[in-house]
């Protein structure tokens, strides 16, 4: 049984390793750059994912720190590219004044 | 005479012998949530690829990528028992489940608020002379170029 589950975890990664080597695939073509960031928010995913399922592959639970610390890691990298391609600067507060309408002018 | 009680006891625990049930539902039922999340996981991943459109894909890896990563982990979690790897899977869960909606939302409102249209209509599969009217548009192109 133990070694049924260690064949099954192995699957399970090796599965996912393939489905990040696919997205991959529209990281390169997306033609938009929204098509980019999904791929790449994906991408983060699945690595957490990856980590989570090899870490008890290899029988190393310290793994799964790090899956956690990328998972959260992930999220501020997605949101830190849309801010900056909105507003082409970091350093914008989000206050209710900076946000615009589709037009460019302040709501 | 304790050698006799020892081999009493063998037989009564072999005339008692169940096979041990729990670890092989245990684990079959890790083993189910595992191929139910690969499978959604491996779905998204093909949508994200095959879709039409930006906001379709947006639906394939969102929808597909939050429960198939929520399955995979609950498989984890099953097989681990209650340890202290099982509470960090856990937050590994939670985290994701906070993240990952509220970062396609984030994505979703942004190409939206840029101007991004979503492809409208009904929906008609490329035809073979299309497709390869591009291809065709393509080696034209680089053609030209080599020229």
């Amino acid at each position: 049984m133990e070694q049924f589950m260690g064949y099954t975890t192995l699957g399970v990664a090796i599965f996912i390793l393939i489905s990040m080597a696919m997205m991959l695939g529209r990281l390169l073509v997306g033609p938009t750059l929204y098509d980019r960031l999904l791929a790449v928010n994906s991408f983060g995913t699945k690595t957490v994912l990856f980590l989570c399922v090899f870490c008890l592959v290899i029988d190393r639970p310290d793994g799964v720190d790090i899956a956690l610390l990328y998972a959260l890691m992930n999220f501020i990298a997605t949101i830190a590219v849309l801010k900056f391609f909105r507003y082409r600067a970091l350093d914008v507060s989000l206050l209710e004044s900076h946000i615009t309408d589709r037009d460019g002018a302040a709501k | 005479m304790m050698q006799v009680l020892i081999m009493a006891s063998e037989t009564v625990q072999a005339a008692n012998y169940v096979p041990e049930i729990f670890p092989i539902i245990r684990n079959g039922l890790a083993v189910a949530s595992m191929v139910i999340g690969l499978f959604f996981v491996l779905a998204g991943t093909l949508g994200v690829l095959r879709l039409p459109d930006f906001f379709t894909r947006l639906h394939a890896a969102g929808m597909t990528d939050t429960l198939g990563a929520e399955l995979i982990l609950l498989g984890l979690i099953i097989q681990e028992g209650f340890t202290q790897l099982s509470l960090k899977f856990v937050f590994v869960s939670i985290i994701l489940l906070l993240t990952s909606p509220t970062a396609t939302h984030a994505v979703a409102n942004a190409a939206y608020q840029a101007g991004l249209k979503p492809l409208l209509g009904d929906y008609k599969a490329p035809t073979t002379a299309e497709i390869a009217g591009d291809y065709a548009g393509d080696d034209d192109h680089h053609e030209g170029d080599h020229h």
